[in-house]
């Protein structure tokens, strides 16, 4: 009997019915099936995201059943039918038309999730074509998304049955303000796109860091060339000493502390020591408890007050006190204005640990090329990780060469580095291409985080109604090494005051450096934070006035010839009043219907309403931020668009060819996009700070206008002339004449075009002064979000009926990919306010560590206000971090309405709600 | 090393000799992996006839080893199962409804394991199969502490057994989690009520999960809520010395105290259910 036992073991593959065909692999059948699929099938459309079934985008049919294929072994499902993304339209009629669905709907972002969306809403339509809202949020609960907020999702599969028109891109002239479908969406919904961990070259070796399992350690290595002998297969372990550059980098040179490698102690759990580098199959074998390295745990800051305690450990020798640095805006006299203001309120506020949580685990590989190294990861930065690559190998910048892969989702923790320092000193040293993809423990381990934030403020008011000055301090926990701690010091005392006008004002902030894991960029940069503090005091000094809410914001609102906190009055441009006025209807709406469920209930739900506002500044604060754009004239007529921008998912390529286009006056479809690329592209920065539409679409609007008219100077017409592309010529029209120029015999110009439109734009700002006056930005967005919650009192569950947001976006150039970044940023939002905190150390894995499921984000409204900038392309302001910023307030402030009870500590969990529920009722006796 | 035997017989010889790590729907065993290497070799139990199925017998309700999630969420079994099945379906995702079993849900002993409670209140057993014999341990005795159960290395769970003796009582099942999908219990409750002809309650039990390091049944309240009628405002029953047998820990998820409040009106809510769907058949 144990022969057949036997048979089974010493069988060396297995065979898989994959998309109606079978193979033999070469595989083990006890290594998961995701595995299998990507690395033996070459099928990466099915993506991995933990490896834990708690993001399902492994997701594949088994026998037309949804399961997580990363805890599937693959020997378990051998004569079954497997189908991944990339044979659902050949096995299910249905895929091809919620493909088209999903385009249609903006339903892809970043694309990570979509594989698995797609074969978990196939799994349903299968069984049922006409699916309820109910239904589809059962079949898609499983797979999480961090981009859309869901709702589009859920849109596209309800729509799945209605028969698609196919897509007519507009000519020339048309773009901007058009719908039109993400130019890289196809690929997504294949599960075609290519991601960190998609590709690298089939003699890969294969990186794993060694990692500190404390705070703060010392630590030792043991006998490695012992280890090296114990592990064939596994080429060599590279340490702090063989780093070629320096062993230090950061995202703002001047505060570049960070080392690649440890060298004489470890400041936060999971800082690397060593690497170790192999031959895949040597690597996947190996325990790296197995690793020689003895640790010694120090006394750690683990809080803000443990490191700015007398006699707390120095994080860094140089920065005393732990203080990182301090941010300050003042205006006017706040103590005096708030002495004698009619009302004062004020409170403490705090906010923990946030998480990313993109569903794409940083991953990449790095090659050498002769004496430059090339790197191919998922990033938001491809010129900044340039230059911290060329740093730590102690090369030229242009010795290395980054291309980005598609990003699974970034939200401003993909703009430091990860796995690019490893993989190209790896690369370099050993001259073997080097991959490393993050474990999703290691992700959540290692990566930045939005900064933990502890919060006094005082608010002060006439008695109509008049706000008169507001006091924050605010102490960022900024974690171990300074990544964006600065910028989050700096643009906190600048939004402090919310989209209102201020006259006395005082904002100070520090970023406090603790033994934990670094705090960097996460959308928003710290406002989301002060934002909870400052609106909620608000909202109590209309209550304390007896004023409505909404009116007291209303009357506040900043105007277009009111100063600002940092006195700059921006003249044009300023639609926060534009959109509190759009929320009038709905908020009378929505009172009245919260005000007669609770007059109707005499159970445990109350439901109630709240408002906030929101501002943010476009680009980086008073400081350069260039962006450049090329666009080139082929000799076949069309038209190549160099494009920097990274998309992360928010849609760069579309809007950045949309801008162009229009300004070009040419039809989409002529143009060949050319993705970001530092061979390829011009810097266009970073994906951060809402500034690609605003700065590169600039830039690309520039270069359009000048690759325009260098075509009316070729065809010597004026400017009113009229140009229409067609397969290698243009004509051009001016008055009476036409003109035809022939572009396969014009010659080309050093970038192989025959003509080039190149252009640059930055965005016009000015230093601080003392304090922090000047102007830090040169366009702001403006938003205000209301949400309707129900509370269960006895248990303290919220439960978020409805959002409604509007944002002034200046000029939506892409209402549905606006659309999308709203949905996304509210759904952050919602995390933010009711479930998302991190506790390094504790539940490193998206188990415990809990993002919105589908089944928690509720419809969302946008309306989108049209108050032009007067600097952007079109008009046009960001939107990336501005939607997520007001939906935590309003959320807080629904639950103030619902319950009469304030929750300073977000998250708003259900603990947290029920226990101020709890001692609200004590104190009333 | 893999082994994927095709009978029980097979399957046992196999674990007595090679001390392999028995996978069933492997959704607690990959996670519980991660990056690692497997070291020992896996018993693939999914391929074995005798561990699946659902089989109801005049006496006891038969439930195989690997039976999924999805599976006993689509079954049509009698309605003191209505708790089980509801747990069901709130075990993760659908996906993990696909692939999750029964006997895996049980064996991993997890004390936020949303099997366990609506299984102690249906009095459950749970069969287990050695080369030397066959026994059966009640679900309560089975589980024997925090993650840890009285199964012994040479033995596989074959199947649970559930008494008739309550299966036509009401039964609900409540859940509170912090999220709506793939979350774990910040505390969940099944209870079961039986009611007489005057329609008066002969018979209750009540179980909690997430709240001790094995869920546990409420005596003291199954005692008292005998002989009440089984009507709207039953919940009110409940009193915080009814809780005794639960000790909440903080952690991530929620506080102790939290959960301790929580049970009581969970467990009021999931009485009110019983007796809601006891009065919503009667109408
Ligand atoms: C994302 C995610 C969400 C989850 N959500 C929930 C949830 O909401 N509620 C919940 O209760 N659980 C949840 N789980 C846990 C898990 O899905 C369940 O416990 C499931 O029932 C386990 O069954 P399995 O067949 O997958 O077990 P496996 O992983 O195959 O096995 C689990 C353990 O039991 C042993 N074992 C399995 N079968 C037998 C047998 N017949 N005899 C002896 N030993 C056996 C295995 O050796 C292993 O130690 C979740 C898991 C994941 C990954
Ligand atoms: S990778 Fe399988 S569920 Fe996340
Ligand atoms: S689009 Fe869903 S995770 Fe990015």
């Amino acid at each position: 009997m144990l022969d057949r036992v036997a048979t089974t073991e010493s069988r060396a593959g297995v065979a898989l019915t994959v998309n109606g065909r079978t193979v033999e692999v070469p595989a083990s059948p006890a290594a998961r099936l995701s595995k299998v699929l990507r690395d033996d099938l070459g099928l990466t459309g099915t993506k991995v995201g933990c490896d834990a079934g708690d993001c399902g985008a492994c997701s594949v049919l088994v026998d037309g059943e949804a399961v997580c294929s990363c805890l599937v072994a693959a020997g378990q499902v051998e004569g079954r039918q497997i189908t991944t993304v990339e044979g659902l339209p050949a096995g299910h009629p249905v895929a091809a038309r919620l493909q088209e669905a999903f385009l249609r709907h903006g339903a892809a972002q970043c694309g990570i999730c979509t594989p698995g969306m797609l074969v978990a809403a196939v799994a349903l339509l299968s069984r049922n074509e006409r699916p309820s809202e109910t239904e589809v949020l059962d079949a898609i609960g499983g797979v999480l998304c961090r981009c859309t907020g869901y709702r589009k999702i859920i849109a596209a599969i309800l729509d799945v049955a209605n028969e698609a028109q196919p897509e007519v891109l507009p000519e020339g002239g048309g773009a901007i303000g058009a719908r039109i479908r993400r130019l890289d969406g196809l690929k997504k919904v294949r599960g075609a796109d290519i991601f960190g961990a998609d590709e690298a070259p089939a003699d890969a070796l294969v990186l794993k860091a060694v990692r500190s399992p404390y705070h703060r350690a010392a630590f030792t290595f043991g006998d490695i060339d012992a280890f090296l002998a114990r592990h064939p297969g596994i080429v060599r372990v590279i340490t702090a000493k063989d780093v070629p550059g320096e062993n230090c980098y950061g995202v703002i040179p001047p505060f570049a502390d960070q080392p690649v490698f440890a060298e004489k102690e470890t400041r936060f759990r999971g800082e690397a020591v060593a690497a170790i580098v192999g031959e895949a199959a040597a690597m996947a074998a190996l325990d790296l408890s197995d690793f020689p390295v003895s640790w010694q745990e120090l006394p750690a800051n683990t809080t803000i007050d443990a490191a700015l305690a007398d006699g707390a450990p120095l994080v860094h020798a140089n920065r005393p006190g732990n203080i990182l640095v301090g941010g300050r805006v003042v205006r006017g006299d706040v103590d005096a204005a708030l002495a004698t203001a009619d009302v004062v309120v004020e409170g403490e506020f705090e906010t923990g640990f946030v998480e990313h949580a993109y569903i794409e685990p940083e991953a990449g590989f790095a090659r050498r090329v002769g004496d430059r190294i090339e790197v191919q990861a998922c990033t938001q930065a491809p010129y900044m990780d340039r230059d911290d690559v060329a740093r730590v190998l102690g090369i030229a910048p242009e010795a290395v060469r980054i291309i980005p892969t598609a990003v699974g989702g970034g939200f401003g923790s993909k703009l430091d580095l990860s796995v690019q320092p490893f993989i190209a000193i790896a690369a370099w040293l050993l001259d073997r291409p080097v991959r490393m993809t993050y474990t999703r423990p290691e992700s959540i381990m290692t990566t930045t985080k939005r900064h933990p934030a502890r919060i006094r403020a005082r608010a002060g008011a006439t008695r109509d109604g008049r706000l008169v000055g507001f006091d924050f301090f605010g102490d960022f926990n900024t974690g171990a090494y300074s990544s964006w701690g600065p910028t989050v010091a700096n643009r906190v005392p600048v939004h402090a005051s919310g989209p209102y006008y201020v006259p006395h004002y005082r904002a100070l902030t520090r970023a406090v450096h603790t033994h934990l894991v670094p705090a960097g960029a996460f959308r928003g940069f710290g406002v989301p934070q002060a934002s909870i503090a400052q609106e909620q005091l608000y909202d109590e000094l209309a209550d304390r006035i007896g004023m409505d809410r909404l009116e007291f914001r209303l009357r506040n609102a900043l105007r277009a010839d009111q100063p600002t906190v940092t006195g700059q009055v921006l003249g044009e441009g300023v639609g926060i009043r534009a959109c509190f006025e759009a929320l009038v209807p709905h908020w009378q709406r929505a009172r009245a219907e919260a005000a007669a469920f609770n007059a109707g209930s005499q159970g445990h739900l109350r439901r109630g309403v709240g408002v906030a506002g929101m501002w943010y500044g476009c680009g980086n604060t008073s400081l350069p931020n260039p962006s450049t754009i090329r666009v080139g004239l082929k000799r076949d007529g069309r038209i190549a668009l160099h494009q920097g921008a990274v998309d992360i998912g928010q849609g760069s390529n579309t809007v950045i060819t949309q801008i162009c286009a229009d300004a070009l006056g040419a039809p989409i479809a002529r143009f060949d996009l050319v993705s970001a690329d530092t061979d390829l592209t011009p810097d266009a920065g970073k994906t951060s700070a809402s500034r690609q539409t605003f700065v590169t679409g600039k830039a690309a609007e520039l270069a359009g206008r000048e690759l325009r008219a260098a075509i009316l100077r070729l065809a010597n017409a004026g400017e009113g002339a009229t140009v229409t592309f067609a397969d290698g010529a243009v004509v051009v029209r001016d008055g009476g004449h036409e003109r035809t120029i022939a572009l396969a015999d014009l010659p080309t110009d050093e970038h192989g075009y025959v003509l080039t439109g190149e252009a640059t734009f930055d965005p016009p700002t000015s230093p601080l002064d003392a304090d922090g006056q000047g102007i830090p930005y040169a366009v702001y967005g403006f938003g205000a979000h209301m949400a309707e919650v129900v509370v269960d009192t006895e248990l303290g569950t919220v439960k978020v009926l409805k959002i409604t947001a509007a944002h002034d976006v200046g000029r939506a150039i892409n209402p549905t990919l606006v659309e999308g970044q709203i949905e996304g940023g509210a759904a952050q939002g919602l995390g933010l306010a009711l479930m998302e905190e991190f506790f390094p150390g504790k539940g490193e894995n998206l188990h415990d560590y809990l993002i919105p499921s589908a089944g928690d984000m509720p419809p969302v409204e946008s309306i989108l206000v049209e108050d032009a900038s007067p600097v952007g392309p079109f008009g046009a302001k960001g939107i990336g971090e501005q939607a997520l910023i007001p939906t935590a307030p309003a959320i807080l402030n629904a639950i103030h309405d619902a319950t009469g009870v304030r929750i300073r500590r977000v998250p708003a969990t259900p603990d947290r709600v029920r226990a101020a529920l709890l001692a609200a009722t004590s104190a009333r006796g | 090393m893999y082994l994927r035997p095709r009978s029980l017989d097979e399957a046992l010889d196999a674990l007595a000799t090679t001390g392999a790590q028995i996978l069933a729907g492997g959704t607690d065993v990959f996670p519980a992996l991660g990056d690692r290497p497997q070291t020992r070799p896996f018993l693939d139990i999914t391929a074995l006839p005798e561990l699946r199925g659902i089989g109801l017998e005049p006496d006891h309700v038969r439930i195989g080893a690997t039976t999924t999630w999805t599976e006993i969420a689509r079954a049509d079994l009698p309605s003191g199962f209505d708790a089980l099945r509801a747990a069901a379906r709130e075990v993760g995702s659908l996906q993990i409804q696909n692939r999750g079993t029964i006997a895996g849900n049980l064996c991993n002993a997890s004390p936020a394991a949303d099997g366990v409670p609506p299984l102690l209140a249906l009095e459950a057993e749970v069969e287990l199969t050695s080369r030397t014999g066959r026994r059966r341990l009640p679900l309560r005795e089975f589980i024997s502490g925090y993650r840890r159960t009285e199964r012994r290395e040479d033995e596989i769970v074959t199947a649970v057994f559930v008494p008739r003796a309550m299966t036509d009582a009401r039964s609900a099942f409540l859940k509170l989690g912090a999220r709506r999908y793939l979350v774990i219990s910040i505390v969940m409750v099944a209870a079961m009520l039986r009611t007489d002809e005057a329609g008066r309650i002969d018979a209750a039990r009540v179980a909690v999960g997430s709240c001790s390091a094995v869920a546990q049944r409420l005596p003291a309240l199954e005692a008292a809520l005998v002989g009440r009628p089984a009507a709207p405002g039953i919940g009110s029953a409940v009193t915080a010395a009814h809780l005794a047998p639960l000790s909440p820990i903080d952690d991530v998820r929620a506080t102790g105290a939290y959960r301790a409040d929580a049970a009581q009106t969970l467990v009021a809510r999931a009485l009110e259910a019983c007796v809601h769907e006891r009065a919503k058949e009667a109408a």
